[in-house]
């Protein structure tokens, strides 16, 4: 049996569930018990489990990411949130100096159960401190785990594999599938916290993509599906550690990959995994692996040269039909996901 | 607890971690120990004073200059020297080495080489131990290099705003590095500053271990009753370099001249002198003779001990 719901309310499930199952577990951060609750995603948990579980903090990235993996040692199972991933730098020498490292330099004598939500801000001006993944950065450091879940089965298994792992966890959720809609099972089930998913099958072309980029490269699949063409898309799921198998298995199958990133490309995560298939799929590869992600600038303020900035289902278009040879698509009685279509004004 | 045991064990912990370090200038230059020497010389009255002061169920975290501490918080010397010498017997199996020392049993959480990386770690553990109901403190050393960080006042602020039992230790040799803090500081006095913020200041630039203790014991007693942070300042002198296990006074930053009276009340010299009041200079003879050889023994035992294999590179990087 399943149901509809939201990713916003996957993930109040997920962190809500862990909540009641586990008195360790508990929510904190800028703004996370605030009248707005970090976008909803934390509805009800104050009122249910009270201000020493869910809890504001001072404007301290920094300290309260150390305070995170104090608790942690000491047997508590923090969720530090980031309402921007671009705050969760100032907290970059913790997570990379200390908890990446401690379990191993303590010659595993620690475990280290931290899972940290940041989230991708885009659109109506949110410009270049609103709006980095950073994913690529944080998956560079061995130690980190890092997911980007994209659908509500996800936002909620995943979340809630995050809380259980006794490992660091960074997850890395974009604001614009909040209100994504999507299947989960009549039961709250975990979900494993790597290993590809292919969410759209195909067998011309597979498309890897990452966070909201699913989105899009699901539309772009539909679009060419009624000429004729099958995309593969396959959810990158998890960024570190990275299973390739599915995608490996997809591009054998098609010969053709394209890694669309929610990220910048140059020594971005699509590099890392243009060089897995150079090396896995090399003799079944009909041309090089083609990468697709931000514009190499700041994310501009302005609609129009944010248009430019962001690459979505047109580009991935026109990139597949570069690569397979084929004609231009008419695009012109396409509706392609605008946000002015779901809210206007800040968010 | 009677005088005399606090005295003993003071002098116990002033005495093995000197006499370690001793052993380690000793052998520093044969290339055992790769692995970047802090030395405590000098300072052993804070970590000694403290130690003995908090309880079983309190705990710790220093910086990469914590040998002192460790050896005052745990008392043995086996694991401590085998990780200097990088071997498979040592606390983190050598991949710790002298920055980067755990015991977890006897609660020393973790010592830091990045400055003031430890501190707002002590929080968390606080509150944690807040949550589960225990009456315990969580003690962070840092030296005086730390109050320039961000982190330090952010850490503060945060620790007094949730009121937590952290006690915060600043060590202050008057060096960061090989920087004054005349060179650093927009401001006379740090803990007039800190006396601003809702937890209890304490100070003192005494070298007397017994006088340490008593100073930590009101500052553990004052943080549990008040449900609040203490901050301690504690002036030493850093008798070595600032890394390595040699003298550096002709490096012209700081002066022999200015050593000169700290020596004079050298932390070891005076628990030496403190014990004597409760022991024959027999009795004190046969402990200094058990203490070096324990060391001597820990130093054998590290240098014959294997290191990891190979294998042990991937292990331990998640649970």
């Amino acid at each position: 049996m399943s149901r509809m719901i939201t990713y916003r309310d996957a993930l109040v499930e997920a962190v809500t569930h862990e909540m009641r199952r586990d008195s360790s577990v508990f929510v904190y951060g800028i703004d996370v018990a605030d009248h707005k609750r970090i976008f909803d995603s934390n509805k009800g948990l104050l009122e249910e489990f009270g201000p020493n579980r869910c809890f504001n903090t001072p404007l301290s990235e920094d300290a309260m990411t150390g305070f995170g993996l104090g608790a942690a040692l000491n047997g508590l199972r923090p969720i530090h949130i980031h309402m921007r991933v671009d705050f969760m730098i100032l907290a970059m020498n913790q997570l990379v100096n200390m908890i990446s490292s401690f379990r191993y330099g303590s010659g595993g004598r620690f475990k280290v159960p931290f899972v940290v939500r940041a989230i991708i801000g885009r659109g109506w001006g949110q410009s270049f401190q609103h709006n980095k993944s950073l994913h690529s950065w944080v998956a560079h450091i061995p130690g980190l785990k890092v997911i980007m879940p994209t659908s509500p089965k996800d936002a909620l298994g995943m979340t809630m594999a995050a809380i259980r792992d006794d490992n660091p966890v960074i997850s890395i959720e974009h604001r614009w599938l909040y209100d994504a809609l999507g299947a989960v099972s009549h039961t709250a089930e975990t979900q494993p916290l790597t290993g590809a998913e292919v969410i759209h099958p195909g067998n011309d072309i597979t498309i890897l993509a990452t966070s909201w980029m699913n989105i899009e490269a699901k539309q772009a699949a539909e679009v060419l599906g009624r000429r004729g063409v099958t995309v593969e898309v396959v959810d990158a799921r998890s960024i570190s550690p990275f299973d390739e198998t599915v995608l490996v298995e997809s591009v054998n199958k098609t010969g053709y990959c394209i890694v669309a990133d929610n990220d910048w490309v140059h020594c971005g995560f699509g590099a890392e995994v243009a060089a897995r298939i150079s090396h896995t799929c090399f003799g079944r590869l009909k041309a090089p692996v083609e990468r697709l992600g931000f514009a190499p600038t700041p994310c501009p303020c302005t609609r129009p040269l944010e248009n430019a900035f962001y690459t979505g289902a047109t580009e991935i278009i026109r990139t597949i039909e570069s690569m397979l040879k084929l004609s231009p698509t008419d695009l012109s009685g396409e509706h392609f996901f605008s946000y002015e279509k779901k809210f206007k004004g800040p968010f | 607890m009677k005088e005399k045991e606090i005295q003993l064990g003071l002098y116990r912990k002033v005495y093995l971690t000197r006499r370690a370090e001793d052993l380690i200038r000793a052998h520093y230059l044969e290339d055992g120990m790769k692995t970047p020497m802090h030395m405590s010389t000098g300072g052993e009255a804070i970590s000694s004073g403290i130690c003995e002061a908090l309880q079983a169920e309190d705990q710790v975290l220093g910086t990469y200059r914590s040998h002192a501490l460790y050896l005052s918080r745990t008392g043995e010397s086996d694991l401590f020297f085998a990780e200097m010498y990088g071997k498979a017997t040592g606390m983190a199996k050598g991949k710790g080495g002298s920055m980067h020392l755990t015991a977890a049993d006897e609660g020393l959480i973790c010592t830091s080489a990045i400055v003031a990386s430890n501190i707002p770690v002590a929080l968390g553990a606080a509150f944690a131990n807040k949550m589960a109901g225990k009456e315990s403190v969580v003690a962070v050393f840092f030296g005086d290099g730390a109050i320039d960080e961000g982190v330090f006042w952010e850490s503060l602020n945060a620790a007094c705003l949730m009121g937590l039992r952290v006690l915060f230790v600043c060590e202050d040799n008057g060096y960061a590095v090989h920087i004054p803090a005349h060179k650093r500081h927009g401001y006379q006095s740090i803990t007039t500053i800190v006396s601003g913020f809702e937890c209890d200041v304490w100070q003192s630039d005494s070298t007397d271990a017994w006088q340490i203790y008593l100073l930590a014991q009101q500052a553990r007693a004052a943080a549990i009753q008040n449900n609040r942070p203490g901050f301690l300042h504690l002036k030493y002198y850093r008798y070595l370099e600032h890394v390595g296990v040699f003298e550096d006074f002709k490096a012209g930053y700081r002066s022999r001249t200015e050593f000169e009276p700290w020596l004079e009340r050298d932390p070891v010299k005076i628990q030496r002198e403190n014990l004597l009041r409760w022991l024959t200079e027999e009795a004190v003879l046969l402990l200094e003779k058990q203490i070096d050889q324990q060391i001597e023994t820990s130093l054998q035992r590290a240098m014959e001990a294997p290191f990891a294999d190979h294998s042990e590179l991937l292990m331990d990087l998640y649970a």
